[in-house]
């Protein structure tokens, strides 16, 4: 009896805790979805539901005919993806002379840029806005774009990943008498798609969910971001808890899907990042 | 220099141009003019004429130093890196060490499930939290008062808002730090175990004698990402309370907007964002001076 007692108990309780957290870390976006769900004033009875008693998408049909989600939806889409593919090219391309060639103040100049992730975004963001505004790029889809197309992140995580090829795979193709930029493009890119896919997770949901920036760069609403505009939203609609949820539903739900079928690249990401610490 | 050392440099340089280019303008020259700017009077008529323009000194910081909201917002974002922080490192390592329990079937959809949280967007969660906060009808105080507890005006009352920011901040970010921790738990070799349990050691010596120092740099990567991060906390308080119950949630960052781009005090504002970044660089060295010291 006390020998079982002694297997069943720690089973028993690391379950018990894991089904706990489960139900925390997964509770509140559940509540996001059934809320988004309940015909209007449902979600603020008392006691709370916790289904809807008829699930109606009115909300989501009265955000996009009425509020304009879609715009907001499509800046977003434009924007991530736009950040996502100019800061590749110039990440993968600078990690590459960074892991693969050898050029004065190489590593003194590496070391600086790691030392400057030190810095806050938020240091440079009321000078950025003057210049922007200087090159009338505030409430453009650049003045968002611009400051995402190159990050000091992402030009480590490529020269990581290129320091552990070998150099004579490179080499055997300048032999072959290929230029450098057709050996980057040819070579080197291929070789790199497993971490240009998990860089590319990373920046595309970093830019999706990023706040900050585009609430100081986007003045006019037709301009907004999906977060942004779902703040804005908060404030005018502050009584309508459904609809409010289905915004929120749309807001992380890209993000979400794409993290579920993309996930082994991200946690392999964050290793990558974390490791090297 | 060779020909061939040549062509290599000559390679570097056109790699690196357009990287190095974007972060000079669009970083490094940002950062140096916020430093020139705190020492101006920069505000909404020097906007519109720069002639208006003038060197204060050191006046931004003194008077900085001399408001009560300065303190205010830099004694809240204390609070939610000193209290946010550790418990948002344990609940962390916490949720690592269950998923990387040996007896945990399944270790892949707990990750992805305790995972979820990192992934959304803030702002949204923001808004749903928010609502699970309502003194009436948020399932949090219904939950409470299942326990026989009365309801707490969490958002409202300016002694739980911080309280309640912080716990969403938890919620929200220890999945991520909790991948760190399984990759460094990962990297403790098991013979190690193995070797300690034939020696007789409890659970708990193990976990204090093999599985904490082993973790000691995951540990500090992980203590000082947290900070760095907390430090600049904006976005919860921005959503969730606007700073408020009486400026009780109100953090440096929050300030540093409200001043710079609602007021367009943008002289006072960087030296703001100056402080800031000289508190988190004192942070980082304190904690790296603090491992070193470290005998383990």
């Amino acid at each position: 009896m006390n020998r079982l007692l002694h297997r069943i108990l720690p089973t028993l309780l690391v379950y018990g805790l894991l089904m706990l957290g489960t139900a925390l870390a997964l509770a509140p976006l559940l509540w996001m979805l059934v809320a988004s769900l309940m015909p209007p004033g449902e979600a603020t009875g008392y006691p709370p539901r916790l289904w809807p008693s008829t699930v109606t998408f009115e909300h989501y049909v009265a955000l996009f005919s009425r509020l304009d989600l879609g715009r907001y939806l499509l800046n977003s889409t434009l924007l991530a993806s736009a950040v996502t593919v100019i800061s590749l090219f110039v990440n993968s391309m600078a990690g590459y002379a960074f892991a693969k060639f050898r050029f004065r103040y190489r590593d003194r100049l590496f070391r600086t840029l790691l030392a400057a992730m030190v810095i806050p975004a938020q240091v440079a963001m009321l000078p950025l806005f003057l210049l922007l505004k200087q090159f009338g790029l505030i409430n453009t889809y650049w003045g968002v774009i611009i400051p995402g197309m190159a990050s000091i992140f992402g030009i480590f995580l490529i020269r990581q990943y290129l320091l552990a090829i070998p150099d004579s795979l490179l080499d055997a193709a300048r032999m072959d008498g290929a230029g450098e930029f057709r050996i980057y493009w040819a070579l080197v890119l291929p070789l790199c798609r497993p971490i240009l896919v998990t860089l590319a997770i990373f920046t595309f949901m970093g830019t999706w969910n990023d706040f900050m920036w585009p609430l100081i760069v986007l003045t006019d609403s037709a301009m907004y971001t999906l977060p942004v505009a779902l703040a804005n939203l908060l404030g005018e609609h502050v009584q309508d808890t459904e609809l409010m949820m289905a915004g929120s539903v749309l807001t992380v739900l890209p993000v979400l899907l794409l993290f579920v079928a993309l996930q082994k690249h991200y946690i392999a990401g964050i290793m990558l990042g974390g490791m090297k610490g | 220099m060779t020909g061939q050392e040549r062509h290599a440099a000559r390679s570097a340089r056109a790699f690196l141009a357009p990287a190095l280019l974007l972060i000079a303008v669009f970083f490094f020259l940002p950062v140096l003019a916020a430093l020139l700017l705190s020492f101006t009077d920069f505000d909404i008529y020097a906007l519109g004429d720069l002639n208006r323009l003038r060197f204060v000194g050191l006046r931004n910081y003194l008077d900085l130093l001399q408001s009560p909201l300065f303190w205010t917002a830099l004694g809240n974002t204390f609070y939610f890196v000193v209290v946010g922080g550790p418990l948002s490192v344990a609940v962390s390592l916490g949720a690592a060490l269950l998923v990387n329990a040996p007896l945990t079937r399944f270790p892949g959809f707990f990750r992805a499930a305790f995972f979820l949280p990192v992934v959304t967007t803030l702002v949204a969660v923001a808004v749903v939290w928010r609502y699970l906060y309502h003194p009436r009808y948020g399932l949090l105080n219904y939950g409470l008062g299942l326990l026989g507890i009365d309801p707490i005006d969490w958002l409202g009352d300016p002694a739980w808002a911080m309280p309640a920011i912080i716990l969403m901040a938890v919620w929200k970010n220890f999945g991520f730090n909790m991948i760190i921790f399984i990759a460094g738990l990962q990297n403790i070799p098991t013979q190690l175990y193995e070797a300690a349990r034939i020696d007789g050691a409890s659970g708990w010596r193990q976990f204090r004698y093999i599985t904490l120092p082993l973790l000691g740099p995951t540990f500090l990567f992980v203590a000082l990402m947290t900070m760095i991060g907390y430090f600049q906390v904006f976005a919860e308080p921005y959503v969730m309370t606007q700073g408020g119950p009486a400026n009780r949630t109100l953090s440096v960052v929050l300030l540093m907007y409200e001043e710079g781009f609602r007021w367009w005090n943008m002289g006072y504002a960087s030296a703001a964002a100056f402080m800031l970044f000289v508190l988190i660089l004192a942070g980082t060295l304190l904690q790296l001076k603090l491992r070193r010291r470290d005998p383990e």
